[in-house]
């Protein structure tokens, strides 16, 4: 079975509610995160704007789907890739983002960071390291 | 489409799900258990109440195996087990206690 | 394990192009498809970022849509070489993975 693992990278590039990209892209990992697959999650560009803290879409009329990224942890999605470079170029820092965390089964359910800060290049290397990339 | 709670007409899709998440209450999952054939115990309320509870805190409904893993947390082994889950609801943990707790269809479950 | 990437959208109006720049890997391949295309013209801004790439990267861009679009080879960098449709399947089939750049 375990040769079967492959690592998937799901790529998001689009801020959350001017478009349906970042909402699709949550939504297929939820639902592909049942085929027991290494996940990882890029944010670039944009992208890092789908995690910014202290979203309130009441008065848009759109589902707030912010929450929802505190619940991958629950789906064993672990690692989420935040570029160091696509925040600054936002005037964003770590402090604007969601604080996101999984328990560590194999760590006595020890609740550990899920957000990974990577430069640019490092980012790109991950990319370069994959079985399937999918873009949103 | 409508359930009626005490002569208020609560709106449902083709599957019996709710449209508005706000128009849930306890009398509403009675009614909703009685047509899916449950009969509620303190068990099924447990899991009823979880899933609302996980609804509200991350707009979504679980998966059936988050369910289980999260019930096995917070009740323990024998109630958070699959076997046990679909033995409180026949037709799939997630598809028929989200009905009966008033929650859309779980993403993904078709 | 070099990737394909493709890039769909104009340089001047979203930055998917750069983006896709930065993050290739040496002996990557990059096709420009669509308004892509335009991200090979010569005397844009941002051709000095696009040739500064060719040589690690293969930059390629499709005939069809430069066709479509009025640009021909003398307009575009040298060094970017242009393909069909056959080439752009050949591409997809030659790479492990193929990455979109919406």
């Amino acid at each position: 079975m375990s040769e079967q693992v492959k690592k998937f990278l799901y790529v998001n590039r689009k801020a959350p509610y001017g478009t349906i990209y970042a909402l699709e892209s949550l939504e297929v990992v939820l639902i592909g995160a049942a085929f027991d697959q290494d996940v990882s999650l890029a944010f670039i560009d944009d992208g890092v704007f789908q995690l910014t803290k202290g979203q309130d879409t009441k008065e848009i009329g759109v589902k707030n789907f912010s929450p929802t990224y505190r619940a991958l942890g629950d789906y064993e999605v672990t690692k989420l890739y935040v570029e160091k470079e696509s925040l600054i170029e936002r005037g964003l820092s770590t402090d604007d983002l969601q604080e996101l965390t999984y328990e560590d089964e194999d760590d006595d359910w020890a609740e550990k960071p899920s957000i990974r800060i990577v430069s640019r290049k490092e980012m790109g290397e991950l990319m370069g390291n994959q079985d399937v990339v999918l873009s949103f | 489409m409508a359930y009626d709670v005490n002569g208020t007409a609560v709106e449902h899709d083709e599957e019996g799900y709710i449209t508005n998440l706000s128009d849930w209450s306890k009398e509403l999952a009675d009614i909703i258990s009685k047509a899916e054939e449950i009969e509620m115990t303190d068990e099924h309320w447990a899991v009823v109440n979880f899933l609302r509870e996980y609804y509200d805190e991350y707009q979504i409904a679980p998966a059936v195996r988050v369910l289980v893993k999260s019930i096995k947390k917070s009740l323990g082994p024998d109630i958070g087990n699959n076997k046990y889950m679909y033995e409180l609801f026949p037709y799939g943990p997630a598809k028929q206690a989200c009905k009966i707790a008033g929650l859309p269809k779980p993403t993904g479950c078709v | 394990m070099a990737s394909l990437h493709t890039v769909n959208k104009s340089p001047f109006s979203i930055n998917s192009l750069k983006s896709c720049l930065e993050h290739a890997n040496d002996g990557d391949t990059i096709l420009l498809i669509e308004d892509g295309i335009y991200g090979a013209l010569k005397g844009s801004e941002i051709s000095q970022i696009v040739a500064d790439k060719i040589g690690s990267l293969s930059i390629i861009a499709l005939e069809p849509d430069m066709k479509a679009r009025g640009i021909d080879s003398s307009k575009i960098l040298t060094g970017i070489i242009t393909t069909n449709y056959d080439g752009f399947v050949e591409l997809a089939a030659k790479h492990d993975v193929c990455q979109a750049w919406l």
